[in-house]
């Protein structure tokens, strides 16, 4: 193994801090949205680290080939990875919908007018 | 990927954020070819960097395309949860089985049994299709609910402003 073998989980934490940074940190509502899909990304990438075996192939089943990588946390991730695409749609009607109420795609604006209004 | 992570969140023009979203994916996929996951890698490049940056594209073109600067008093209280948040989670990695272990407990329960057992009770080759469609079938069928619910939200959230743009055009029409 050329890396340590803890390499991928730092990775994941890596990229699933920075979704997190950018839901919280930024007021956008469609940069929220892209914050939320970089998590889901980091989580997806996570549980296909798991699912490795070391030396083994894709699960797909052939004469010749002994270890196989455990196609659980795959099936997992396909269902998760169409999931994260219908939150995604939601999450942006919701937005083209506020845009339409408040004419604008900030939060701190939107605020402001709640309060004023 | 961490690359095009930091790009994201630094840049200020949403136009370019979804593109390098879906290149993101796209590395994702290509990560995921690397780790045997050949299935997911398909659905990541199709559905995760080509659908969803259409549709992000979509309510660009809906809503506008450029971001205001965050304030820095609100960035700092973000960095400090998120420093946190991923401290905490390195240390949690130190438990986690090695990359590749062929020995981790994820592989010891049902696994083996999908592997060594579907070809007989299924009849197909890929395992991920056969415990995808038959063995986890209710988490299919649960995920098919999911998209539909999603597709009748969305229709009802942004289908009804046209539908109520329609009828302010009869009443004025009418009056």
């Amino acid at each position: 193994m050329p890396f340590p073998g803890l390499f991928n989980y730092w990775i994941v934490v890596i990229l699933m801090m920075i979704g997190l940074y950018i839901v919280i940190a930024h007021g956008n509502l469609v940069k929220k949205i892209i914050g939320i899909n970089v998590f889901q990304v980091s989580v997806f990438l996570l549980y296909i680290t798991i699912g490795k075996v070391a030396g083994g192939s894709a699960p797909i089943l052939d004469q010749g080939i002994e270890v196989y990588s455990n196609p659980l946390p795959h099936v997992l991730i396909l269902t998760a990875i169409v999931v994260s695409v219908a939150t995604t749609a939601l999450g942006l009607a919701l937005v083209v919908r506020i845009r339409n109420a408040f004419q604008t795609i900030e939060e701190d604006e939107i605020d402001q007018q709640e309060k004023t209004g | 990927m961490v690359v095009t992570a930091l790009m994201l969140s630094r840049i200020r023009d949403l136009f370019a954020a979804a593109i390098l979203c879906g290149i993101y994916s796209l590395l994702g996929a290509t990560a995921y070819v690397v780790m045997d996951a050949v299935d997911v890698a398909f659905t990541e490049a199709a559905v995760g960097a080509g659908l969803s940056t259409v549709l992000m594209l979509g309510t660009l073109a809906l809503t506008t395309d450029k971001e205001i600067i965050t304030p820095r008093e609100k960035r700092l209280p973000a960095i400090l949860i998120v420093l946190f948040t991923g401290g905490v989670l390195f240390y949690g990695t130190s438990d986690m089985p090695h990359y590749g272990d062929p020995v981790a407990p994820v592989h010891n329960y049902v696994a083996p049994r999908y592997i060594l057992k579907s070809d007989n009770e299924i009849g197909i080759p890929n395992v991920v299709t056969s415990v995808l469609a038959s063995y986890r079938g209710y988490d299919t069928l649960g995920e098919v609910f999911v998209i539909l619910t999603a597709a009748v939200g969305v229709i009802s959230i942004i289908g009804r402003r046209e539908g109520k743009a329609k009828t302010n055009k009869i009443n004025r029409m009418s009056g």
